[in-house]
Formats: C-alpha cells, structure tokens, sequence
C-alpha cells in the first residue's frame, strides 16, 4: 500500500457478498467492452457518466507469493518505486501532474497481485494513460540506487506503522509461518521482512521489472465519462509500442495441510491477551469459498453473530471478535480472533470459541442467520455500484473480476453463490474446514505473561 | 497495508482467454505511435463543468427540518440525523457522555432489545450507526432502497424510543472500560488523546477524550444518559439529511409518517468556552518503552468552521499537509524516507479547533523529522508561495471536488457538514470560485495569522530513552513528561 488510506470499508467490501430476494440485473450489471493489443495488454472499458470522472486502474499479475527467498516484501517496495518517475516523467512529476489536473492516485499489493488506479476529471484521461505507460514501458533508465534506497526507507517506516507500532501487528505472519511451509509462497505477508528489504538490490528492481511488469502480464480496466472509441484510441496510443516480455511461470504449489494442531504464543506490548485460530481452507472462488463468508458472518459479523453475543454481550470475558475466509489464488484460510477482557485468559475464550464452532458443526445456523448474511451481502455489493474510481470501485472490481475468474462482469454470478447458500452447506464447511480440521492457535500475550495464552 | 492486502485476494481459476476479442476496428496503432511525442505531458481540453448534486428542503410542522439530495444511479438511500447533542454540550464532570449516549440508543429501543435491534438492521441490509463528535451527534442509516420502510421504523426507534436500560448501560459501561484499558497498547491512540488535552486543557470541552477516561466512564449511569437525551435530542435542535434514490416527496411522507411527532424541547445554546492562551513552545513526551516509531503531533488552538479565513486555510493546508505533494509529505517522505506519510490539518469546529501537523516516524530519525517539521512550518510563514504550487493546490481543491460527491455516502459527508456548522446549502456552487479567489499574499497571511511555531505544543509518543537526548539538543523548547491523558508525570 503506498498511501495511508482508511481502508476498513473497502476490505468488508471485497471480502465479501450476497442476498436472497433477487435484486434487478440492472443494479449489479457492469457491461464493459474487451480487446488485447498485439503486445498482450488486456484492455477493459465500461461507461458510466453519472460523474464527470475517470478512473485508470492497471493490475500487473504479480504479488508477494512471487518473491524469491531472501526477497520477502519485494513485490511491495517494486509498488513504491513505480511512482519515482520514469524516462519521460521526472521523479516526483506523476503526483504532481496528477494531483495539478484534480486528480488521485495510490497503489496496493497483495499476495497474487499489484494493482494502480488513478482517478481525474475525464478531460484529463489521457494523463494517466502517458504516466502509466510511461513507467511500464520506460521505467528502468530512470531508477537508480538512491530511489530505491529511498522508498526501502519509506516501505520500512510502513512496517513500523502498521506492523511493528501497532499492537497485535505481528500476530499475521506468525501465522502465515506456521500455516504455510517455508518452501510455500504465502508463508511470508506481503509487507515482507525488514532484514529482506534491506538486502534487496537495485538489480533485484531491473529483474523484477523484466520479468513481471510487461504488458502481457497486465490488465488495464478504465471506467467512468468515457467514450469507448476515442479510450481505445489513446490507449492504443501510449501503449502499442511497449514491448511483448516473456511469458510469466507463477508457482502452483500442491495444497498443504496441517498434520496437527499448531499452538504458539508470542509476547507483545498489549495490556491484554488476544487468541488467533486460522485454518486451511479453500480458495477464492472455489467450491465453498462463498458458504465460509457465511459462516464467518454468522460466527462473528456485528453483534447478532454468535461468538459477539456469546463472548462480548453474555460472558463479556471479550472486547471484540473477528472471523473471515480469506480465499487467495493459491490457498485459503479461515481466521478467527477474539481479545480478552482484563482478568480472563485466552483458554476461557477458546472454550466458548470452540463450543460455538461446534454448535454450527452440529446443528448448523438458522435459516434466519443465513438469510440475514445474504442480506447483508446483497447490501454491501449495492454499495459496491455507486463508485468508479478507487480502490473497490467498478474498474478495480472489473480487474478483480477478470483476474480471478476469467469474467469482468461477473458481479451477478458472484452474488449468486451466495444466494445459493443452505443453511446444511455452512454446518458441513464448519465441520469439514473448522472442527475436524487441524489449526494454527496463536495466543499474542502481555509481556512475560505466556500463562494467558491458550494451554493444550 | 495488511488487512487490504489480505481482503483482496481471490483465485483465478479459469484463464482469461474470454477476455480477448476484439470489439472495435480502430486506426492501426503503429500510425498513431509514430505522433507520439513522449517528452511532453498530453495537453488536456478544459475540464468538465462542475454539476453537484442539489439539496431540497421542508420543515416539518414539529421544526424539524429535512433536507433531501435526490442521487437515483443505484438503488441504495443514506440516512443521517444530525443533533446538537455533541461532546461540547456534555458536562465537564463526565466526558464521554455523549459518545456513550450516542451509543445507547442501539442497545434497546422501542420494543427490541440490543440484540434485536442488531439482527434487524443486519437482516435488512442496513448499517446502522449512533455516534458523536464534539460539535454533533450523528445517526446514520445505508440500506438497499427496497428496504427504506422497515429500516427507517428502526430508526424511529432508536432515536424517538431508546430505553437506556440499566443493564445495558452497566454492559456497555463495562465494555468501554476494558477499551479503554487497552489505548496504552496504541501511540497512535495515545498521541490522538494527549494532544487536544495539552492544547485545550480539561477546562474546554476541546480538550476531554471523547470517549472519556476510566473515571469519568465508571461514574455512567442511566440517569446521566437519559438526562443528556432528554435534554439535547429535540427535533428543532435536529436535521435529516436523505441521500440518495428517493424523491422530496417520498421522503417527506417516510420521514414525516416517523418522526412528525417527535416531542419539541428547549435546547440550551452550546456553552461558550474559551480557548486557553497560547503557551510558550514546549515538547511535551510521553513515554512508550519500545516503540519502533515516534508519533508526532505539532499545533495549537487553530480556527472555528465559520472563519472568514476558511478559504485560504484550504488552500494554505493542501500546500502545506493535505496532498501527497504537499511540502510535509514530500519533505519528511519523500526526501527523508523518516516516514509512511506526514500531513497537516486545521480541524475547524463550531468552536476554534485544533491546527495540527503529524507523522510516525522512526525512532532514530525523531530529532531530524522535528526539525524539518518545524523548518516547513516556518517557511510557509516566511516565504510567498510560489504560482505553480499555488496553482496545483488549487486545481487539486476543485477539480477534485466532483468525486466527493459521487456515493450517496459521500455526498452525504459533505452535506452534513452544512448542517453541523449551519452553513447556507448552496455552499458548494460557490466552493470552487472562493477557492480560486485565494492569491499568494491571502496565503502567506494566513499563514502567519493561524500558525504561530513561537507558540506550537510538540507531543511526541515515543520511546523516551531514545529520543530524549536528541530532542533536548534541538533547543526548540523545554521537554516536560506527560502521560497519554496529557497529565504530568511525576
């Protein structure tokens, strides 16, 4: 992420999904047209005046689950250094243009992908265009040591703010260490180590650039006050003469599993301790991925779910709790959290965690339960119609769509998955992904206090 | 960042091969690239003419008034009531009143209990939300317009019939303490709590935790809450603000149907309070043993929103911290690396707000971001701001200004505003011109009238052990110890 941004509601957003009384096909509907230029860039245009705004939004098939050992956190600080300038943009120039013109602009990388948007008034749409072709056709003339020794330091300070200063902030990748193998792409975040980013190099930029950030391995959606004719145009302008590279392997590792139950405990500066329970689960898209959005809503969504009422409102031994499915291009998982108030430990809410899941296991939700997470979905994906531009707005959504499933507008399909959740297929996703499956317990305790984490 | 990196993953599991049809014939593109002058950026047609949103009202016969922007792109509706019922009217003796009472209003109202009044919002598709700032108390509604009706009966309830149980307040009592046990854990936190303390002192309301200390929160009762309710939620002291696919017409007959009967009530005129005078320089530290960065927070008492200087201020502050190419960000960012981002604010209230300038920097490079903190903010006095970066912020302001109303929820942010700050509700037509009004000389003005470095309280949140030595050697004041509530240390 290279700009601090509130980032809570488009994270619900995108996790997220459906309903049960059908909404028009209008409301959820995002026609676009497609064409790939010779070099392999995939183009997606859809139309939308309502506003007098565009947004340029490029997603280059990449993440963290591509870094190479001793690399971790690369794919992320490659992110930060497409925005030092490039042959014909001084450094500093693409925010300034941008900003000069009305406009906006940020990146994010997760583990499977990078994606860019700019957002400006659509008389400025082909600004954008020459910045981003720009750096993706001629960024390597431009980068030097000292840019990268640059952002390394800015991506370093992203890790103290939102990991190292942040209480509970390194609970994450003690996770992933334990969940995934070491040999396995998400078994580092995506923020990366501080020792790995120091080491890298800017030789490690140039191969990294050669290799991933071609226009064959990018996707270019532009939504908004567009006229479909005159975008192809300009983006067959700025971007027919960049380069074909070479065809890009990405890993396809075997699925793992755990062979039994993982129980570690890490001291932080926290007055409170905090329980973590992550599973191997499914991933995105794939059968199942939809009915484990349920049953994390149903669990923990708002404070008519299960373990809120149960843990916060009854027994009030917790603060809050947290569950999502969490469906990536290799793996998924299902993770769990749930903070302790003063004087209670993790075992008591682990107790209650585990009776809860069980319950669902045993005698599933309700049809109510089920019903009012559809209905929750249904909303938040409404929600998700009314904005162009930005991170979750309908071009980043178009991308999202076509990268994981092949299908731009594929925002009815998505729903229904969801519409077509039963209330037997959440007890058999928690008795098949949660109860008989092993399981990561992280217990984040007070310092020299590991006897409130969870015991075996 | 974490939490967005992880929400965004999903699988590909068909490739992309549907996507790669041609669908238009254009010119062939090696005819075009050769115009291509890539030295130069594209010039760009003027910009679109700016087209907001307009707001409608009706006074209901009760003075309640209602205001409707009608935005029917996609069937959702943005519900906001807005009360003079903010945490500057709460009695000095008990901060956190009126976020507390903002928050018992969901847990039971009407004939559902907190619960109940959970599962239906979520079972209608609604966010629901009860909250409250100084200046106001908000409750907000966003629901799929195919279920307005029933969620909008919710809202009746929860605003016109909370019943403040007196197990639910000792529930949610209980439940603010442990948060609050909790905010030594967070800098930020900290750093957000101790710096309107020092500004403004515990004597103005300014400067109280919003959500109130570990005293004032066991000292909550029913009685306070109900006490503050009664006399603070009356409908002349209170607008509704309707965003989205709805007519005037539709919503007048909803609203009016809900809350026409809605019990009008004296509401005492916002007491008056008096900012403290400015104090000399000083480095106020609070220490956090451990800290992999130092939270920085520099300012003082700033403006109110009603400021004739408002304006100036805007532009004055997006040259200074509020773009990503303003001159903090760019100096302590993107020059110096000692930092995710450096920003600025002038928090303009009903009453005079804070100006504050902030980042989270890494402990080793306090000192140094200190001093290009202060060397920025000096120069922005000093120096007339060059055309081109006053021309950039200007642009950035209002040609920006079309996507703040682009979502029901947006455009509801901004008209909100209005109303809180009582502001005429053509505001907006007239932004851009008084934005590009603003010369070179209005910002160096302002800029020596509303940021005053002799008088600046520094907070800095961070590992005292560290820092402390090269704080002392800047010289920029004297360095007194704070705890997170702004309280000495002894």
């Amino acid at each position: 992420m290279r700009k601090i941004a509130t980032l809570a509601a488009a994270f619900l957003a995108l996790l997220s999904v459906y309903p049960a009384t059908r909404l028009s096909c209008q409301a959820l509907h995002v026609p676009y047209q497609t064409f790939t230029l010779p070099n392999g860039l995939q183009v997606l245009l859809h139309e939308d005046h309502s506003v007098p705004l565009v947004s340029v939004n490029m997603w280059y098939h990449v993440g963290s689950s591509d870094e190479k050992p001793g690399r971790t956190g690369f794919a992320h600080l490659f992110e930060h250094i497409m925005f030092m300038g490039s042959q014909h943009v001084p450094t500093g120039e693409f925010d300034r243009l941008l900003e000069a013109a009305g406009g906006d602009n940020n990146g994010s990388t997760t583990e499977d992908r990078t994606n860019y948007y700019e957002d400006a008034p659509s008389n400025a749409l082909p600004l954008p265009l020459w910045l981003d072709s720009d750096r993706l056709g001629f960024l390597l003339p431009e980068i030097t040591a000292e840019k990268v020794d640059l952002q390394r330091g800015v991506v370093q300070n992203e890790r103290r703010q939102s990991y190292e200063n942040r209480p509970y902030g390194l609970a994450e990748e003690n996770i992933l260490q334990r969940l995934y193998p070491p040999d396995h792409p998400y078994h580092w975040p995506v923020i990366g180590s501080m020792a790995d980013l120091s080491a890298a190099t800017l030789e490690d930029v140039r191969g990294f650039f050669r290799t991933y950030y071609t226009p064959n391995n990018a996707t270019l959606a532009i939504a908004g006050d567009i006229t479909p004719r005159a975008a192809r145009e300009l983006v067959e302008r700025y971007f027919a003469d960049i380069p074909r590279g070479p065809t890009v392997a990405r890993p396809t590792p075997p699925a793992v599993q755990l062979g039994a139950d993982v129980y570690a405990t890490l001291e932080d500066r926290v007055q409170v301790p905090r329980v973590y329970d992550a599973w191997h689960t499914v991933k995105g898209f794939a059968d199942g991925d939809a009915t484990l959005d349920v049953l994390a809503n149903v669990l923990a969504s708002g404070r008519s779910s299960r373990l809120y009422k149960r843990l916060v409102y009854e027994l009030q031994i917790a603060t809050d709790v947290v569950a999502f499915q969490d469906g990536g291009r290799i793996d998924g998982k299902f993770e769990l959290w749930a903070t302790a108030r003063p004087g209670h430990d993790l075992t008591e809410l682990e107790r209650v965690i585990d009776e809860e899941v069980r319950k669902v296991a045993q005698a599933g939700p309700t049809s109510r339960e089920v019903e009012r997470a559809q209905n929750s979905f249904e909303a938040q994906f409404l929600s998700r119609m009314e904005r162009v531009g930005g991170f979750g707005g309908k071009a980043d959504q178009l991308n999202f769509y076509n990268y994981f499933v092949g299908t731009p507008d594929y925002f009815e399909k998505d729903l229904d998955r969801y519409r077509k959740v039963t209330a037997a297929e959440v007890q058999q996703a928690a008795r098949r992904y949660l109860v008989d499956a092993h399981r990561v317990v992280l217990s984040v305790v007070p310092q020299g206090k590991p006897e409130l984490g969870v015991k075996q | 960042m974490g939490g967005w990196a992880d929400g965004c993953r999903g699988a590909r599991l068909a490739a992309a091969a549907l996507g790669c049809m041609f669908v238009l014939s254009v010119y062939p593109s090696s005819r075009l690239s050769a115009q291509l002058d890539r030295t130069k950026p594209p010039v760009l047609p003027p910009p679109p003419a700016l087209k907001l949103p307009v707001v409608q009202t009706v006074t209901l016969p009760n003075e309640l008034e209602l205001a409707v922007v009608e935005m029917h792109k996609v069937p959702v509706v943005d519900v906001q009531i807005v009360l003079d019922a903010g945490a500057a009217r709460e009695p000095a003796d008990l901060p956190g009143l009126a976020t507390f009472t903002a928050t018992m209003l969901q847990q039971g109202a009407g004939r559902r209990g907190a619960l109940e009044i959970a599962d239906e919002a979520a079972f209608l598709g609604a966010q629901l939300g009860t909250a409250a700032s100084y200046d106001a108390a908000t409750v907000s509604l966003h629901v799929p317009k195919r279920r307005l009706e029933s969620a909008l009966d919710l809202l009746a309830d929860v605003v016109l019939r909370p019943t403040f149980a007196d197990s639910e307040v000792t529930r949610q009592r209980e439940l603010r303490r442990a948060q609050i046990a909790q905010l030594g854990d967070n800098p930020v936190a900290m750093a957000g709590i101790a710096f309107p303390a020092i500004v403004y002192g515990r004597a103005h309301p300014y400067g109280r935790p919003l959500n109130g200390t570990e005293a004032s929160t066991a000292s909550l009762s029913r009685d306070r809450v109900a006490e503050f309710y009664r006399a603070a939620y009356r409908p002349n002291a209170a607008r509704i603000l309707v965003t989205g696919d709805v007519t005037l017409a539709e919503a007048r007959r909803l609203l009016s149907a809900r809350f026409g009967g809605w019990e009008r009530g004296a509401v005492s005129p916002l007491p008056e309070a008096a900012a403290p005078a400015p104090a000399v320089r000083t480095v106020y530290l609070v220490d956090k043993p451990g800290a992999a960065q130092s939270v920085i927070r520099i300012g003082h008492v700033g403006v109110a929103r009603a400021t004739p200087d408002y304006f100036a201020l805007q532009v004055l502050n997006t040259i200074l911290g509020g773009a990503f190419t303003s001159r903090l960000n760019q100096n302590l960012r993107e020059t110096h690396g000692y930092t995710y981002g450096a920003f600025s604010q002038f928090s303009a209230g009903r009453l005079a707000g804070p100006f504050v300038a902030s980042a989270s920097v890494v402990t080793a490079k306090t000192d140094s971001s200190l001093i290009e903190f202060l060397k920025e903010l000096r120069r922005i006095r000093d120096e007339p701001v060059p055309d081109p970066e006053l021309a950039k912020a200007k642009a950035y302001i209002t040609l920006g200004l079309p996507a703040d109303f682009e979502t029901t929820g947006a455009a509801a942010a901004r008209f909100r505003e209005l109303l809180v700050y009582g502001l005429p509700l053509d505001y907006f037509a007239h932004y851009a011109e008084r934005i590009n009004a603003v010369t070179a000389a209005d910002v160096q003005r302002v800029a020596r009238q509303h940021i005053d470095p002799d008088h600046f309280d520094i907070i800095v949140v961070g590992d005292k052990s560290q820092i402390e030595a090269g704080i002392k050697a800047l010289s920029e004041g004297p360095i007194v110890y704070r705890d997170l509530w702004g309280q000495e240390v002894k």
